[in-house]
Parts: C-alpha cells; structure tokens; sequence
C-alpha cells in the first residue's frame, strides 16, 4: 500500500451496484482525506444514495472495493460498519417514533466499541440535544417532533456513535433560511472537531459554504471531482444538470 | 436501581408468595384446573411477549415449541426423573430454536408469520409421520408422577422467571436494541446493532420458556397424540392474549390472559359447538376495538386523569 493510500479515510475503488438491468453506481472511484467535507453531487437519480448505502453497508456492493482506514469495508455489514466509526442520516428521515429524544441518541451511542448506557449515557444524549438545539424536547416522543427537528435528532443519533466519517444524505433541504444558516453553522463545528464529512446535498448555498471538494456523478458513474467553483463550472456537469429535469437546471444556474 | 423499582420487585414477590399459597384455601378441584389453565397462557403470552413485543415479529409458532415439550415428557417422562425431563426440554427447544432462528430470522413482516405458521405444522406433520411409520401408534399415554398442585406451582416459578428476565431485559442495552429493531431495522443496524444475534438471542430464550411449559402441562392430558399437543389454536390464543393485554408492556400479556382464559372457559362449557366461531368473534372484536392492547388504555387513561392529552 503507498503512502496515499494510508491517509486517505474513505477509498471508494471502482464500487458498483446494479438493480436488475440498471446499474445505479457504476464503477465509482473517490478518495476523502481526514478532516475534509466533500460534497457528493448529481441531479435526481444519479446514484448518490445508492453511493451512500454501498459506503455505510445499507446493500451491498456487485463489484469493485470500499476501504476505511486502509481496511476493506465492501464485504462487511452495517453494524460492523458502524462500529468502525461511519455514521450516517437518511434522505427520508428515519426516528424511532414512539422513543423519546434522549432514547433516540441513546441508541446511537448504545452500540458502539465502547457502549454508553445508563446514566452516563443519558447526560451525554443531553449535550448532544443541546448541541443540535432539541435540549427541551429530551422526554419528547421523536415521532411528535416537526420534520427539521426531526432531522436534528437524526444528525444528534449519529453523532452519538462518536463517528471518524459522517454521511449526510440532504440533511440541509428543506430547511428555512434561518435554520440553513444554523445547520451551515452546526456543520462546520463539526468540522471544526476534526470529523471528515461526506453530503449528498442540493442546496448550493450550503454546498459552496461547507464543501472544499466535490464528487458529482450523472447516471450512475463520476463524471468531474475537484475543487468546488471549479467543478460546478464544469461543462459536463453545466450539461448533466441542464439536460436533467428542470428542477435540476434552476439548480445549476443557481450554482 | 431506584427506590421504585425496589418496591415493584417487592410487591412482585408477595403476589408470588400469595398465588402460591392460594391451593390451601381452593376446595374445589376445578378452581385449581382453571388456575393452572391461567397460568400456562400467562406465562405462553409472557413468553411470546418477550420476543415478539419489542422487536414486532409476530409469530404463530408458540405451539411448535409447547407441543415438542409435551412430546418430551411423554417419551421421557416415564424413565428420567423430572428435573431431567424439564432439562431435557429445555435443551430441545433450544436447539430448534436456534437452527430455526438463524435460518428465518432474516425475514420479516407478514413472510414471518406465514413461516413461523408453517413451522408448527411442519414440526407436527414430521410428529405425526415418525408416530405412524415408526412407533406405529399416533397416540400416547403421559404416565408421570406429578400431581396438579405440582404442575400449578412449575407454572407459577416459570411465570415468575419469564416476568423476571423480561423486566431485566427491558432495562438493558439488549432491551433497548429489541426497541430500535422493532421501530426501524435499518436504523439499528446502522447505529451498530448486530440484529441477528439479538433477535435470535430472545427468540431462543422465548421458546425454551414455550418448550417447557410444553413439558409441565403434558401430564395434566394423560393421552396426546399430535393434533392435542399441536393444536394451533394454542398460538392463535396466545398471540391475541397477548394483543389485548398489549405485547410491549411487561404484564399487558398477563392482563389479556387472564380475562380471556376464564372468557374461553366459560364459552367452551356453555356453547360447546358454537366454540370456534365465537373464538373468532373475539378475535375480530379485540383487532378492531383494542389495538392498542389493554395497558395502552390504561396508559392513555391514567394520562388524561394527570391533565395531559
């Protein structure tokens, strides 16, 4: 193994994933180095969350390697994978309804190399409330929280997990500007910690404000990497977002 | 553990203490009968509760388990002594339970009910096959050397154990992963859960207590053969007890059982051919009217009573 490879965190190799006729991800390659947010782009469909479940074990891959930490992570499943330290969120935000806030955080940190439960545990899920701003709503059943709050939860749950690699699957959308600007801020503090942070993100704003990189992929495969301004410029990107849904185009020329 | 919880295991254990006095003050043999039918379906909807309430994997193989222990003692009962028997339940349930679990438990929703279903017919043709082909005789004689006070007192420290480890369980981390696993799978997995140990872990433990209430209730039938020891109203009974006391609650199973064993009784005495369609009846009456289960009404009662919605 080179140098390079020993301080990369992530090494995605070549990952593919196919569902049925159609290859979702299709031999996919991207490096992320400790401490870097890197965005993860593309218009609807382009296998971004399909990227997300190969990284975090949600399916498994058809081909090619994924190493964390210069470890071969492919063939492992979720739990294991979470153990290692990569946590994630969801694109369709997932709580555990009827728990409690502080239950919900509880069991993100339950679980890990070193498991937190019982007091300890509860006083820790109150820093990370606090930390996402949901410090009131502790004894709170999740399911009642608003959709926003609901995904502060979800960012404070795997948090709880002490993470090395962060996976935000549009975290930020949907979100008012005011609360933007707060989540913009939560992620650089958490940038600021020393974690290495991978979004799937359509907000541009945020997406200039946090990424210093970008991976943007189109039907399935990477089709630019570099620096943010860099890439969003582009030509084939440009054309990968205008050619999509014009969704997607108001978004590139937003970009 | 608080000063609560303190008072709670306390007051556990002189309910304990009492039920087991209570046959000294019973004149009438068919009080203690209908106690021991309580007891057997409190202690088989604890049992079923203690896997199926956290993680939601509602399984009809309760009476694959219960017919395999009253199968043990029938072929054992005669020559090992009773501890051996009960021992010897145990371990049978526990190996079937675990082959079972492992191989099945990646499933989930309705593909589990239908399998776990099959199961107990498919343990039941197999009885039935080895019966018929190779002992030649369908029926047997349970000869044992227990009386029903004795199977009354087995079934109340069973009950008193399965109460027990599910109040632990529920406190523990491993109570806590049942909950997410319930709730939301992929979550689980993803904050580290190892799913498959834990649902095989609780599965097994529910189904040795099954296997062995299977054993102590066998002598009370003197003659089973597999359609008695098999019978899958056993886990029709058992799922809905369950459902009406409510599964996620630690006595909700006690609570459905009670009320519905006495209401069977009393129905299978008075309208003895009319019995299966009323069971139904009750079924559909307690799916359509308490989903919730009893103790979710209690909860939400109790609520209200303190001036919250």
């Amino acid at each position: 193994m080179t140098a390079a490879h020993t301080c990369t965190l992530l090494s995605v190799r070549s990952a593919t994933r196919r569902f049925g006729g159609l290859v979702a991800v299709n031999q996919l390659s991207f490096d992320l180095y400790p401490g870097e947010v890197v965005g993860l782009l593309g218009p609807n469909g382009s296998g971004k969350t399909t990227a997300m479940n190969l990284i975090s074990g949600a399916l498994p891959a058809h081909g090619g390697q994924i190493l964390f930490n210069g470890q071969p992570i492919h063939a492992l499943k979720s739990h294991q994978i979470a153990r290692l330290g990569i946590a994630r969120t969801f694109q369709l935000v997932r709580v555990l309804g009827p728990l409690s806030c502080q239950d919900n955080v509880i069991a993100g940190m339950a679980f890990k190399p070193r498991p937190l439960f019982g007091k300890a545990a509860a006083a820790r899920a109150q820093e990370l409330l606090q930390r996402v701003g949901l410090e009131r709503h502790a004894a709170l059943p999740a399911g009642e929280l608003t959709y926003i709050d609901q995904k502060r939860l979800e960012l404070a749950r795997a948090l709880a997990l002490e993470p090395r690699l962060l996976l935000l699957d549009e975290w930020l959308a949907g979100l008012n500007p005011t609360e933007l600007q707060q989540g913009i801020a939560l992620i650089r503090q958490l940038q600021g910690s020393g974690l290495t942070i991978l979004m799937v993100e359509h907000v541009m704003d945020a997406v200039h404000a946090l990424c210093s990189r970008c991976v943007v992929m189109h039907a399935g495969t990477r089709i630019a990497e570099g620096a943010t301004a860099q890439v969003l410029r582009d030509p084939e990107v440009v054309r990968a977002y205008l050619g999509g849904e014009e969704d997607d185009s108001r978004e590139a020329a937003h970009a | 553990m608080s000063r609560k919880e303190i008072l709670a295991w306390a007051a556990g254990a002189c309910v304990l203490l009492g039920l087991a006095l209570l046959p000294r003050w019973l004149e009438d043999d068919y009080y203690l009968s209908l106690l021991i039918s309580i007891l057997m379906y409190c202690v088989l909807a604890t049992s079923w509760a203690l896997f199926s309430g956290p993680t939601r994997y509602v399984s009809l193989a309760t009476v694959a388990f219960f017919g395999l222990g009253a199968y043990v003692t029938a072929v054992f009962g005669e020559q090992l002594p009773w501890a051996a028997v009960l021992a010897i339940a145990a371990g049978a349930g526990l190996a079937v339970a675990l082959v079972v679990g492992l191989s099945t438990l990646r499933l989930s929703g309705v593909y589990f009910v239908i399998f776990s279903f099959g199961l107990a017919e498919l343990v039941k043709q197999l009885v039935t096959w080895w019966e018929v082909n190779v002992t030649k005789d369908l029926g047997r004689y349970v000869f044992v050397d227990i009386t029903q006070l004795d199977i009354y007192w087995q079934l109340l420290a069973l009950l008193a154990l399965v109460l027990g480890l599910r109040a632990l369980v529920h406190r523990s981390r491993l109570g806590l992963a049942l909950r997410v696993i319930g709730e939301d799978e992929t979550v689980a997995k993803h904050v580290g859960i190892n799913t498959t140990h834990a649902k095989v872990l609780l599965f097994t433990a529910s189904a040795v207590f099954m296997t062995v209430t299977g054993a102590i209730m066998a002598p009370r039938w003197t003659y089973i053969d597999p359609s008695i020891a098999f019978a899958p109203v056993i886990s029709f009974q058992t799922l809905i007890m369950a459902l009406l006391g409510g599964a996620g609650a630690l006595l909700g199973p006690v609570l459905g059982a009670v009320p519905l064993v006495l209401l069977f009784e009393y129905l299978g005495a008075h309208f003895p051919n009319h019995f299966s369609i009323l069971l139904g009846l009750v079924f559909i009456v307690i799916v359509y009217f308490v989903p919730q289960g009893l103790s979710g009404w209690i909860t939400r009662f109790s609520r209200r009573k303190k001036g919250r919605p």
